[in-house]
């Protein structure tokens, strides 16, 4: 085996036996017995430090859905059902592309890949940190949409938890929304 | 270190950007970059455009990562040539899938430029 080949499967062994939260042991809790919160805020918090070198902070949740900004939706199959979203302002938006980037200036598809792209990394980490689950859960490619009037209905029963935190003064409201 | 050409495969025009960078970041001195947005895109992009090292998302739409890399690591254009995986896609199952398909090394996003010049360093044959 080749000296990378080797290190990539150790390093992803390692991962799956660190990890302290389990779901598919015997004893592991039930799906509607965890709380994915912190899970969600720490997958989260981790994404914008490397991608944008920035500390989230917490915030209450605003209504700035209604006035406009983006939104970025993954969604889960498989042993998870649901999506995650994640939506902010225009400006939150641009300035997420411009430090990718690391240019001043972006175009519109730009700032939606962008904010894709940030939806997936905060899915996929989340997914990553629930051993088990990540074996046999699947990502899909983002969506992201413009504009904020617009409702999200899921035809399955399930419950969301969500978190705001703050990007450079601007609300960001990362949302899971799981089915039974 | 030799000037490198090197083909990013991700379906985010920003994420292939931000690999370039981190390439750059890395040391590693690029002559040329090719970019396809998926799978069958970078397949196409392989017979015009040898390159010496692929870098290479998983989830993407018309072809996807594990796909490419089994036909890359057969066809004419890229035998031979190191393919690793940059994808979110964490699980031992997909580490395991890609690395039997024939990639040589595996970077979990978000990534910082030192697990780029960490894992990629090395296929090339370079001390990271």
């Amino acid at each position: 085996m080749l000296w990378g080949i080797k290190r990539a499967a150790d390093q992803a062994r390692r991962r799956t036996a660190t990890k302290t939260m389990t779901t598919n042991a015997a004893s592991a809790p039930k799906k509607e017995e965890v709380d994915w919160l912190p899970i969600l805020e720490r997958a989260t918090q981790e994404v914008f430090e490397i991608v944008l070198g920035c500390q989230l902070t917490p915030t209450e949740p605003s209504d700035d859905k209604q006035k406009g900004g983006f939104t970025a939706i993954v969604g889960l199959a498989g042993a998870l059902c649901g999506v995650v979203t994640v939506c902010c302002p225009v400006q939150a938006a641009d300035q997420m592309a411009q430090g990718m980037l690391g240019e001043a200036t972006v175009s519109p598809r730009q700032v939606a890949d962008a904010l894709g792209e940030i939806c997936n990394m905060v899915a996929g980490n989340f997914k990553n940190k629930l051993a088990g689950t990540d074996e046999r859960c699947m990502l899909s490619v983002p969506t992201v949409i413009s504009g904020g009037q617009y409702s999200l209905h899921s035809l399955a029963a399930g419950r969301s938890v969500q978190t705001v935190q703050l990007f450079k003064d601007a609300p960001v409201t990362i949302r899971l929304q799981l089915q039974e | 270190m030799d000037k490198i050409r090197a083909l990013i495969v991700d379906d985010s025009s920003v994420m292939r950007k931000i690999v370039e960078r981190s390439l750059r970041q890395a040391g590693i001195d690029l002559e040329k970059v090719v970019e396809a947005g998926n799978g069958a895109e970078a397949l196409t992009a392989l017979h015009d455009n040898p390159v010496d090292l692929i870098l290479c998302d998983i989830n993407m739409p018309v072809m996807d990562g594990l796909e490419f890399v089994r036909q890359a690591a057969t066809a004419e254009n890229s035998k031979g040539v190191p393919i690793v995986m940059i994808t979110t896609e964490g699980s031992e199952t997909h580490v395991v899938q890609a690395l039997s398909a024939g990639a040589r090394g595996y970077i979990r996003k978000p990534f910082t430029p030192d697990q780029v010049k960490e894992h990629v360093l090395p296929v090339l044959g370079k001390k990271p």
